[in-house]
């Protein structure tokens, strides 16, 4: 049959556009154009090399675009940026290609999970992971998904955990080599949490690491009776990826039952730890526990990010970590070796370390019969938000709160006398009015030095925050909350530079890109994309 | 592999229209609206060319026996006791829509002729001489830029098929139109249309990637025809059926 000679010739060439090669995830900063995983780069720094925007000239950033999403979730996820075309998800699990300069759609997937899908705090996705021409999902109703990139269509579909026995998924996949990894949310629920490797190609499952140990693995002798086959131990943020180790590293959840450790006396490994996966095989490296025995749903889901700084003088490669549990700190990526922790907002529930790192625990301070006061709050000091690094400030950047606690009892949540703690929790899509006064808590965007976890400058918010930050190489950082302002700051000082009241709560990660050398920066609120590039 | 149904081989252009030889007391609305109601209540077991169930055959007016069309409504309605052919959840006037439906595909045969396809030969043609993976996709393998076809078999008849092979612009979805931009340096861009608006045009270009414009920085920009060509001229009777064949057989499994 004879085809159009021209549109023979023009589908020739159809494969001159470039691929999402592995080598280009891996190495992103040779393309600063681009946003190509949750965090940017595998380390998740959420580091932007581009230099337009600065502080001199911040305060002439202009809306560019909105994208109106077609869900009352949160909008939590991080859109990634690929030569021009931003893709980002509908909460919960429709995927959308929208055009970067001006945000309208090119194409929809839509996916439907299936009805026995039950999450604990929304129907959420947090991002996408990309190879090839392929997008990564995990769903609401714990499948992994493959999305044609250019057409929207699907490719396959892998069951990675039973819906029906309340297994979810909502972070960003990660992807490694051949490999696209995930793992398990649910954990407040009687699950037994896992990750899981996948073929980018087929699907097909290659490895599977249990964040419980089963009977006869080391750390199973750490839950009593048969409670280690319902000790839930989700797994729900992104993990990072050091490719010299390689080493890929995910926070687990919390034990469960969450409130009352009594069925699961033990430290209950793997919960509240980071675990350091062998890539090619999944098998476990290292694990750091953060709260032993946990009683508080100190969830250690934050995202790790993975720097390679001057400690004491040497230099260290090092995992930089600000905890649900109000501790923050610096790991040696490569060992686990605990190098330095302290408090960086208000506790009670430990008084300091011993020498391997472990937190002392303040007797008493548990949830019990009677409500206790805890500090922080259950959702902690700083929750699943992205935090970012600047190579160029040296500043480990956290949006977090201050002076949050909560009455916590044995079994359940308690309700709050006295200290209204109420208001410190969820994000939602739309703005609440907030009544706190600042002994209650307070949110702040603050940046840490790694060498000793000292704060070198703040910036207060009235409300809590539940939006992650970006640090740029104009030395601008980007964040906002739950009062719905997207804000830019001095990435060295904290000065406020331009703000932008958006209208609904900020919970995600801002991220910036560039387009035919403008650059751009995204934020998702309330239930919508909002882009802002200099006028 | 050789299909067991024949494959109808158009000789008259159109399904719907085309020809002129529709009912006349039936809208066209009400066939299409026929058509995606049998879809999604009929051609679980009838299948969608209605020839599924052994000793009937809708799509060719063969019945246990003959029935008016407020018979057929009723059996589509109700089902008929004591056999697989179960009541449904339809209107009446679905159902009249079904019925009229069916009818227009008794029509739309009158005057054509039957050849036997291939299913194999029809992949070789598709995939080799015939070109059709230069523009359509099967199952991850071939081009974006035209219909992905990994499903084609279940969402459409084989009747339907033939007519986009025979006469590829007698009936596109919006959803597959194309689209011609000519920017300010004179370079031509065509593609598949994914979204257009007063300032901005979306697409897919014939190199499978996803473009945006703004209207007002080209030089020129509008609809152009299907760039898909007949195969009138091309292949053989036999060897369209074949590709039909080939098409048919497509039912969408996910990889």
């Amino acid at each position: 049959m004879k085809a159009p000679i021209a549109l023979l010739v023009l589908v020739a060439a159809a494969s001159l556009q470039a691929q999402v090669t592995f080598d280009r995830v891996l190495n992103a900063d040779r393309e600063p154009q681009n946003w190509l995983s949750y965090s940017r780069t595998l380390d998740n720094q959420r580091f932007s090399p581009l230099t337009q925007i600065t502080p001199a000239n911040a305060k002439d950033l202009q809306l560019e675009w909105v994208w109106q999403s077609r869900s009352l979730e949160k909008f939590e996820a991080t859109a990634l940026v690929v030569d021009g075309v931003l893709y980002t998800v509908q909460a919960p699990n429709d995927v959308v290609a929208l055009d970067a300069v001006t945000g309208r759609v090119y194409w929809t997937f839509t996916y439907q999970p299936a009805a026995e899908a039950r999450s604990c705090c929304g129907r959420v996705n947090r991002g996408l992971a990309i190879l090839g021409d392929t997008l990564f999902m995990g769903t609401l109703d714990a499948h992994l998904l493959a999305i044609d990139a250019r057409s929207g269509q699907l490719i396959w579909n892998t069951t990675v955990a039973d819906a029906k026995a309340r297994y979810v998924i909502t972070h960003s996949p990660l992807v490694v080599r051949d490999k696209v990894i995930i793992g398990t949310a649910g954990g407040d629920g009687p699950i037994r949490g896992l990750i899981a490797a996948f073929d980018v190609k087929t699907g097909k499952e290659i490895w599977r690491f249990h964040t419980i140990p089963g009977p006869g693995e080391p750390g199973n002798d750490t839950w009593s009776g048969n409670s280690w086959m319902t000790g839930g131990v989700g797994v729900w943020n992104a993990g990072a990826y050091d490719p010299e180790t390689n080493l890929a590293f995910w926070g687990t959840g919390n034990p469960s039952p969450g409130m009352d450790g009594r069925s699961r006396l033990g430290d209950n490994l793997y919960s509240d730890c980071v675990v350091a996966l062998d890539v090619d095989t999944g098998k476990l490296k290292w694990y750091y526990q953060f709260t032993p025995h946990d009683e508080m749903d100190y969830d250690s889901t934050q995202v790790p990010l993975l720097a390679d700084i001057t400690f004491r003088g040497k230099p260290r490669k090092v995992m930089l970590w600000a905890n649900r549990n109000g501790l923050m700190y610096v790991l040696d990526r490569a060992t686990g070796e605990f190098l330095l922790g302290k408090p960086y907002v208000k506790v009670n529930w430990m008084d300091g370390f011993d020498q391997k790192g472990r937190p002392q625990r303040v007797p008493g301070m548990v949830p019990g019969p009677t409500p206790t006061l805890i500090q922080p709050h259950v959702h902690g000091a700083s929750n699943w938000a992205p935090p970012s690094f600047s190579p160029r400030t040296g500043l480990f950047y956290v949006a977090h709160w201050e002076n949050s606690g909560w009455y916590a009892a044995q079994g359940r949540f308690g309700r709050p006398p006295g200290v209204n703690t109420r208001q410190t929790g969820m994000g939602q899509v739309n703005l609440v009015p907030f009544f706190n006064n600042e002994d209650e808590t307070y949110g702040v965007v603050r940046a840490y030095d790694p060498n000793t976890l000292d704060p070198k400058w703040e910036y207060r918010m009235t409300d809590i925050t539940w939006g992650g930050v970006l640090t740029t190489a104009g030395d601008v950082l980007f964040g906002g909350g739950r009062e719905g302002y997207f804000l830019a700051l001095d990435a060295r000082t904290g000065q406020l530079l331009w703000k932008a009241s958006v209208g609904g709560q900020i919970n995600a990660g801002p991220m910036s890109y560039s387009v035919g050398g403008r650059q751009y920066v995204s934020v998702a609120a309330g239930s919508a994309l909002f882009t802002y590039a200099l006028r | 592999m050789r299909t067991a149904t024949a494959v109808l081989l158009f000789l008259a252009a159109g399904l719907f229209g085309a020809g002129g030889s529709l009912t006349a007391q039936h809208e066209t609305a009400d066939i299409e609206a026929g058509s995606r109601a049998f879809r999604t209540t009929c051609a679980n077991c009838h299948g969608p060319d209605g020839d599924q169930v052994a000793g009937i055959d809708l799509g060719r007016g063969r019945f246990r026996r003959p029935y008016s069309d407020q018979e057929l409504a009723a059996i589509i309605r109700n089902g008929i006791p004591n056999t697989p052919m179960p009541p449904t959840t339809t209107s009446e006037e679905q159902a009249t829509n079904i019925v009229a439906y069916l009818r227009s595909l008794v029509e739309a045969r009158r005057g054509v002729s039957v050849v036997a396809g291939d299913v194999g030969r029809g992949r070789l043609i598709f995939e080799g001489r015939g070109a059709c993976a230069t523009c359509h996709r099967v199952n991850g393998i071939g081009s974006r830029l035209g219909p992905d076809l990994s499903a084609i078999g279940q969402d459409r008849r084989s009747a339907e098929l033939e007519q986009s092979v025979l006469d590829p612009g007698a009936e596109i979805l919006a959803t597959n139109r194309f689209y011609r931009v000519v920017t300010k340096d004179g370079v031509t861009v065509t593609g598949r249309l994914l979204n257009h608006d007063t300032f901005t045009v979306q697409m897919l270009d014939s190199k499978e990637r996803l473009q945006s414009f703004v209207k007002s920085d080209v030089r020129e920009h509008g609809f152009v025809g299907t760039p898909m060509p007949s195969s009138r001229g091309t292949l053989s009777p036999q060897e369209t059926a074949d590709v039909i064949s080939y098409l048919v057989s497509l039912k969408g499994a996910v990889r």
